[in-house]
């Protein structure tokens, strides 16, 4: 999404506000498209499952179409600015770690996840030491684990360290 | 009067030690729960709610109901200080909250949204206490045309009164009705839009929706803006209670009509949320100075607060008297009634006396408990703020991620979570407004599921919505907000017409 031929500093709407039209565009084809095959009209008992969404698809077919024409007939205006380059890269530096994250908690289970997480935001982005990261890392999902498997008895999902544990 | 009677008897059995003291935790499990950007009143009540069992009916409620008001009173303290809604029905908070906030007036903010809390809440419960059984009567008229209509009213107010281009409202909102399209349609038994993924079967809960698109959506703004956490620091001096409360005095007229508006959209199940929304853009529509709202106008906080309080304190109505829960959270407390083996409806009046006004006494004593906790512990829920960002930004994600699990047991929501985040962020950076995503979220099975049933009543035939002069009344003044815009539009190229001629 950071493609725009402004100078280099910072990336301009066009791109981006096409793109999310054009993602509502296919969305509310995929809708009408699935309420056709369910069906708008009426059965015996009422109007069929694909009645009230038909309409939904269309009005957002609408709506977001005329963002998108909008969008290509000012082509040639002026583009205000999205965000520069440099919040670009920090919100990207959020997002990948988030990814991971969810990754590690479909293998370590999410209390194990949520540690490495916290540490690596703490090392990475606070620059703290080891003394104040390992005890605030390791502390938050030992409290979470607490407040949910023993207080709530909500259990989440758990990984190779808490079977080790016996949990 | 016999109401005066039965509800002394009913404070005879809230005002006891075991209830007060059930009042107190609750509240403050609620307040916790609200601050919680990925914990919610409704969730956080389902996740209580077994917890209770063993406890007598009366005082399960109480305490589940305080839980209510605490998640009530919790969401703004974020959405000021944060400018996270802790719950979709603060959304409207932050729009003048946070900018007082950030202007150094929060504990002005945070004073004007309790006190209006507050209010919002005991003009609900009078209302609920009088009222109740003529209301009950009037709501047992309202057809399926007529609670579409309402919804209709709710989301073309949308359309008129927002900031953003409408093209864009009314995309962010259909995308919401379609996401709550997704899944089994619970009136033919179809499945819709699953593309064969059982993961969808259940379709898109909106609590996902709200803690991605707020919580991480915000987390991924505010690292934009480099680390700086625009959180807010506040205390909270009696001198300034004192004097905010002689302030907002002057604006009596909103807390009058914010709720009227919430008692309203409470018992006619529009919620907490779109109440919050319409009597922002009232007070904003009838304000001096429109300029100002959006910008940090006490009466800005004012309006949604007193509304969003109302909404939710008056939605119980309904559920008590009709077994109509008019909020999810009210969903989840018919849910818990049902366990107890209580049958909400009008014999609940005439069985169980104890336990009714039990609850209304409750009601009472659980605001002025909350109104007292909130304002004397604010400045311990907002020490969370001194906590740097790279602390605090991970521990969110983490909540944001248990919470999202809670909800359905399901990794396949914490993805969808994430999914959401991006969204959030996207739609906030090109002015798609987000309120109307959820709100359609929320509403859109029960709008589709009246428009349906009002379409089977009358054949298929549109002109059902002016059948009759109160659901005809209601769809007319969604048509005039609806196309609110494009008078305005209008005024202001005739003026500027007669300006140049």
């Amino acid at each position: 999404m950071n493609e725009s031929e402004s100078s280099g500093a910072s990336v301009g709407t066009r791109w981006p506000e096409l793109i999310v039209a054009a993602l509502l565009v296919a969305i509310s084809v995929l809708v009408i498209k699935d309420s056709l095959r369910v069906g708008i009209g009426w059965a015996d008992d009422g109007p069929r499952s694909g009645y009230f969404p038909f309409y939904i698809g269309l009005l957002l077919l609408v709506s977001s179409g005329w963002v998108l024409l909008k969008q290509l007939w000012r082509w040639r205006a002026a583009d205000p600015e999205f965000a520069e380059r440099g919040q670009i890269g920090l919100v990207i530096s959020m997002l990948i770690p988030m990814l991971v994250y969810l990754g590690l908690i479909f293998g370590l289970g999410i209390y194990v996840a949520s540690a490495v997480l916290i540490g690596y935001f703490m090392f990475r982005h606070g620059k703290y030491g080891a003394a104040l990261t390992l005890p605030v890392a390791f502390g938050v999902p030992l409290a979470f684990f607490l407040v949910f498997e023993r207080w709530f008895l909500v259990p989440l999902p758990k990984g190779p360290l808490e079977r080790l544990l016996g949990f | 009067m016999e109401e005066f009677a039965n509800l002394a008897h009913g404070f005879s059995v809230a005002f006891t030690l075991p209830n007060l003291g059930f009042m107190l935790i609750g509240i403050t499990l609620g307040v916790l729960i609200g601050v919680l950007p990925g914990l919610g009143g409704a969730n956080g009540i389902a996740i209580l709610l077994p917890l209770t069992f063993s406890m007598n009916p009366t005082s399960a409620i109480i305490m589940l109901s305080c839980i209510y008001w605490g998640a009530l009173f919790g969401g703004a303290i974020t959405s000021i200080l944060f400018n996270i809604p802790g719950e979709p029905w603060s959304v409207a908070t932050t729009f003048d909250g946070h900018p007082m906030a950030q202007q150094g007036r929060a504990a002005q903010a945070l004073t004007a949204a309790f006190t209006s809390s507050f209010v919002g809440a005991v003009f609900a419960v009078i209302l609920i206490t009088f009222l109740a059984p003529w209301l009950a009567k009037f709501a047992l008229k309202f057809g399926p045309a007529e609670f579409f209509a309402v919804q209709l009213l709710t989301f073309c107010s949308f359309v008129g009164m927002s900031k953003e281009p409408a093209a864009k409202v009314i995309a962010a909102m259909m995308l919401g009705f379609a996401l709550a399209a997704v899944g089994l349609d619970s009136v033919t038994g179809t499945l819709r839009m699953t593309f064969g993924s059982t993961e969808l079967l259940k379709g898109f809960d909106f609590l996902i929706a709200v803690i991605g698109l707020f919580g991480i959506g915000e987390i991924l703004l505010t690292m934009e803006e480099g680390l700086a956490f625009k959180g807010k620091s506040a205390k909270i001096s009696p001198k300034v209670v004192l004097q905010t409360w002689v302030e907002i005095g002057r604006y009596w007229k909103t807390f009058l009509r914010s709720t009227a508006i919430g008692c309203w959209m409470g018992i006619t199940p529009g919620g907490a949320t779109p109440a919050s929304f319409m009597s922002y853009g009232m007070a904003r529509r009838t304000a001096k100075n429109p300029q100002g709202f959006g910008k940090g106008e006490i009466e800005g906080v004012i309006a949604p607060e007193t509304a969003a309080h109302a909404a939710g304190t008056s939605a119980l109505l309904p559920m008590l008297t009709l077994g109509i829960p008019g909020s999810p959270t009210a969903a989840v407390l018919l849910g818990g009634l049902l366990i107890w083996g209580l049958q909400p409806g009008p014999m609940l009046f005439v069985e169980q006396k104890d336990f009714v006004w039990g609850l209304i006494a409750s009601m009472y004593l659980g605001n002025i408990v909350g109104l007292i906790i909130v304002l004397t512990t604010v400045p311990w829920w907002a020490s969370i703020l001194r906590i740097p960002f790279s602390v605090i930004a991970p521990v969110i994600i983490v909540i944001c991620a248990i919470g999202a699990y809670t909800v359905n047991n399901s990794m396949f929501d914490v993805v969808m979570m994430m999914v959401f985040g991006v969204v959030g962020y996207l739609f906030k950076k090109l002015q798609y407004p987000l309120a109307p995503l959820v709100l359609a979220l929320v509403l859109g099975d029960m709008a589709e599921a009246s428009f349906r049933q009002a379409m089977l009543l009358s054949g298929g035939s549109l002109a059902i919505f002016w059948s009759n002069p109160l659901v005809g009344s209601i769809a007319g003044l969604a048509i005039v907000l609806l196309l609110w815009p494009l008078w305005g539009a209008l005024k202001s190229r005739v003026r500027a017409q007669e300006a140049t001629a």
